[in-house]
């Protein structure tokens, strides 16, 4: 959520039950104001929390002009002191994706993890379990990426993309109409397009180049792993994600409020096409 | 500007004035300087139709206004005499109106009548200066001179105005007030009445009517009239003041035309889609209104006496401090459905348990013990007992019909606990929003309780939904939810050590020692715990819920008691095929406040995260407790009060 409306937002998010504690609220407001400063970022977005054992992670992010370049991610555990995490990579999120259960709270913590890894001595081969050491820094890039490639969401016409390629914040967004806000079609990922170029001709002609450039969550699979619901009445739009719990996109129909905040242990939720 | 403007205000409030002859607004506002720049020309006129006994409705309005007017005029001195700038136009008409008011209508400005448009200022002073003397303006003329030149000057300041507007404003003001034209007029278009003389009004009302018909006529492409058209775009550019409003006329016009088209669009569209956002506002009004029922001093007192409903925002402020919570408004409104809830149900105790969220709508959850023998019986038990009893009368057929018996002997049905007993000590009520009606859930039975522990599925927010799942779930999704809220309950109901004390033992019995101590009340002598320990150890905490054995009951139930009844009642056959161990341990769990530093390790992570709610100022801090096993389920306490617990919230393990 944009760090200008962060009151606003965390009010219309609060149906989910996890928010912010009035002090954490307090100094993002003002912690988050310096970081756009310091950094030079266009704009902030409060990304959320993940919940470790020990302490909590809250998580921003800022974002250049172009609003579809890689974001930097910044983590801090007393919502004041802002660190820059690295970019994430491929094998960082391999790496990583072999680490289970919560995290502890402590970014210099590392996990052990063994493994059975060749290793050829002159003509033998055999296998060495070697334990390998993975910094929980590492866990939560990845984890953060991970979550922002499979849910991170915008509505339609947030955004717009100019014929240069630099994509733009849309200003004349009044957000979507009451029919649209209850279609899954009408949200997108916000991250680079990976469906869409799988798209047939015919349904590329029913597009808008400027404003459908990413993927809906129409199709996202498994089928149903966003519940989406109206709250007070159709003044407020909830779109849950049952992948990764714990991540609300809001969006106040017919205003230019929206946002998405991820409230969590930091796990996916394997049982998903189970529990459905 | 200003100058400008008063003659658009001019039309304006004439054009409002003849569908409401908003006389007393004028008179009423004439007190105010402010809206001074309308009322030098309204008066005017006002008064020019004043005296004059031709025309009834006009009449009234203004002998109405005339008294309030009179206390308008204050000393009706003449306006500064210095000529001029165009900001003195409008005090001095102001004067001018007061003086007109002050005399009631007995000027003599017939002689100084002179309009020239080059000099409109001074004769205005002139004329009120002659007003001095305090003569009520007795013929129409004199006024409709002055008016005439009040005009003129505005179409002087005006420059080049459309013309149309000009003259419509021309009729509009003419048509009000049905005065001679001035011979000198300088009007350019049809202002055929403007040579008419003074004593002819009838020629002149029916060239006024006509022309206001003319104007008022619908077209016959758009539907509009030039007559609404003109007044909407005066009052649009009047209301926004735009800069060079005059350069601007024409796409302000066009704006104009737009608006009325897609004002009618939206109505449709808007109809179909607000309803829900007003039914549920609707709904909610009736929780806030719930409270004006026969609201008696007695029923006050009633209510405030039986204490049966938790401060719902108190526990919410302690939450919010954790970071959890739902919301301040939405928390008063669960915090008067609750209430709603206890004045319809005879009601004990009762707390907010929790808000579980649904893939369609979301529950919210009241735990509630009802007073005593207010029960409700449920139809369930009765259905148990028939079930056992088909299963006995089947046995005894296959014996009769000699057909190979099974040796599966289904496994006896575990009965459910009574009410008020283990797991269905308290009686939970949901409902999906604050203003919906509240539901009773079912009691949960031993089964499900165990079926429920070995399936994991999402709630879709229907209570009837069914519950598809291996190994299968026996019954809806209500009887899930209930068996997860005994489930949760359980496991992460806590409070401080010492809080509360188990009730007199009413005798220790070695058999049944276990899960038998289940009735525990709060501890009057309570201390409190320091905040920094409760959040150290996590042996300060304990459960006061019964945990709940593998069996699926918090009370042990040995089901060989009633196996060997039935063994009596069959043949002796039966009885040597039986080759069950008919020794079943008895199950044992923790008991009743046990810390909760004994609970198991999920995982290799420990079953609790305590949490201070605040380092920068721990004096005031509280301590909270989050469960691993159950996402959601927060527990705070601020080392003297009580300590509230259980928050499951979002999809639960």
């Amino acid at each position: 959520m944009d760090a200008e409306s962060l009151l606003l937002s965390l009010e219309l998010a609060s149906g989910s039950g996890q928010g912010l504690s009035p002090d954490r609220r307090a100094s993002l407001l003002t912690s988050l104001t310096l970081v756009k400063r310091d950094y030079r970022y266009d704009r902030v977005l409060f990304w959320g929390r993940i919940l470790g054992l020990v302490a909590d992670y809250y998580i921003a992010q800022g974002l250049s002009e172009d609003q579809l370049a890689p974001r930097k991610t910044l983590y801090s555990l007393n919502c004041m002191e802002w660190s820059l995490l690295p970019p994430a990579t491929e094998e960082m999120v391999v790496q990583t994706s072999v680490l289970k259960g919560r995290f502890m709270g402590d970014p210099s913590h590392e996990y052990e993890h063994t493994e059975l890894q060749k290793m050829s001595e002159g003509e033998k081969v055999f296998e060495e379990e070697v334990v390998v050491q993975i910094k929980e820094e590492t866990r939560l890039v990845s984890v953060i990426d991970q979550i922002d490639k499979a849910v991170a969401v915008i509505p339609r016409g947030a955004l717009f993309k100019t014929p240069f390629g630099p994509i733009h914040v849309n200003r004349t967004f009044e957000g979507l109409s009451l029919s649209e806000a209850k279609k899954l079609s009408s949200y997108f990922h916000f991250k680079e397009p990976v469906e869409l170029k799988n798209k047939t001709l015919l349904e590329k002609a029913d597009l808008d180049p400027s404003l459908d450039f990413m993927d809906p969550l129409e199709h996202d699979i498994p089928k149903g792993s966003w519940s989406i619901q109206m709250e007070r009445g159709n003044a407020l739009v909830v779109l849950r994600s049952l992948l990764w719990p714990g991540l609300t996109f809001f969006h106040a129909p017919r205003t230019k409020n929206y946002g998405y905040i991820y409230v969590g242990t930091g796990e996916k939720n394997i049982d998903l096409p189970f529990m459905l | 500007m200003e100058d400008l403007t008063s003659p658009k205000q001019d039309k304006k409030n004439q054009e409002l004035g003849e569908a409401r002859r908003p006389w007393e607004e004028i008179a009423a506002s004439s007190q105010d300087p402010k809206s001074g720049l309308s009322e030098p020309l309204e008066p005017e006129q006002w008064l020019e139709t004043g005296p004059q006994p031709r025309s009834g409705p006009p009449q009234s309005p203004q002998s109405r206004a005339s008294p309030p007017l009179d206390d308008v005029t204050g000393p009706g001195a003449p306006s500064p005499p210095s000529p001029a700038p165009e900001a003195s136009f409008i005090p001095s008409t102001l004067a001018l109106a007061r003086q007109q008011l002050a005399a009631p209508w007995q000027s003599d400005r017939t002689t100084d009548v002179n309009p020239k448009a080059e000099t409109p200022h001074s004769h205005r002073l002139e004329q009120s200066s002659d007003q001095g003397k305090s003569t009520a303006p007795q013929t129409c003329q004199s006024e409709g001179d002055i008016f005439q030149q009040s005009q003129q000057t505005e179409r002087h300041l005006y420059g080049p105005e459309d013309v149309s507007n000009n003259n419509s404003k021309q009729k509009e003001l003419r048509f009000n007030i049905f005065q001679e034209e001035d011979s000198n007029s300088n009007y350019e278009l049809d202002h055929t009445e403007s040579g008419v003389s003074e004593g002819a009004p009838s020629p002149l009302e029916i060239a006024i009517q006509s022309a206001k018909a003319y104007l008022l006529k619908t077209s016959s492409k758009s539907g509009l009239n030039l007559y609404d058209h003109l007044s909407d775009m005066l009052t649009k550019v009047l209301d926004e003041r735009p800069e060079n409003a005059v350069d601007i006329i024409e796409s302000i016009s066009q704006d104009v035309k737009m608006a009325h088209f897609r004002k009618k669009l939206d109505t449709l569209q808007n109809e179909n889609e607000m309803l829900p956002i007003y039914e549920t506002a609707e709904k909610q009004k009736a929780l806030f209104l719930q409270g004006n029922l026969e609201g008696v001093d007695q029923e006050l007192e009633d209510e405030i006496a039986e204490n049966s409903l938790p401060n719902v925002m108190e526990s919410a402020f302690y939450f919010e401090q954790a970071g959890v919570g739902l919301g301040t408004d939405e928390t008063y409104r669960i915090f008067l459905a609750l209430k709603q809830l206890t004045d319809t149900h005879p009601i004990q105790r009762c707390r907010f348990w929790g808000k579980i969220l649904g893939l369609e709508m979301n529950y919210i959850v009241a735990e509630v013990e009802f007073r005593e023998g207010e029960d409700e019986e449920d139809v369930e038990d009765e259905d148990v007992t028939e079930e056992r009893d088909d299963g006995d009368s089947d046995a005894e057929e296959n014996d009769e019909d000699e057909l190979p018996r099974t040796f599966y002997k289904t496994p006896q049905v575990i009965p459910k606990e009574e009410n008020r007993t283990g797991a269905n000590k308290y009686v939970y009520f949901v409902c999906n929003e604050p203003g919906g009606t509240w539901v009773k859930l079912p009691p949960v039975t031993p089964a499900q309780i165990v079926t429920a522990r070995k399936i994991k599925k999402f709630f879709t927010g229907r209570l009837e939904t069914p519950i598809v799942s291996y190994p299968p779930f026996p019954g809806n999704e209500s009887n899930y939810l209930r068996a997860q809220i005994a489930r949760i309950s359980a496991g992460t109901h806590v409070s401080p050590l010492g809080f509360y004390q188990f009730g007199e033992e009413e005798g220790e019995e070695e058999e049944e020692v276990e899960g038998r101590r289940d009735s525990f009340e709060e501890n009057p002598d309570f201390e409190g715990i320091q905040v920094i320990d409760l959040v150290e150890s996590l042996s300060n905490w304990v459960h006061h819920v019964q945990h709940i054995l593998p069996q699926g009951r918090c009370n042990w139930f040995n089901p060989i008691q009633k196996s060997e009844e039935e063994e009596e009642e069959e043949d002796e056959e039966k009885e040597e095929e039986k080759e069950e161990p008919e020794y079943m341990e008895q199950e044992v769990g923790p008991p009743l406040l046990t810390p909760i530093s004994e609970d198991l390790e999920i995982q290799n992570m420990p079953p609790w995260t305590t949490r201070l709610s605040s380092t920068l100022i721990p004096q005031y801090a509280i301590a909270i407790l989050r469960s691993n096993l159950w996402p959601g389920a927060y527990a705070f306490s601020n080392g003297k009060d009580s300590a509230l617990t259980g928050w499951a919230s979002s999809m639960e393990q």
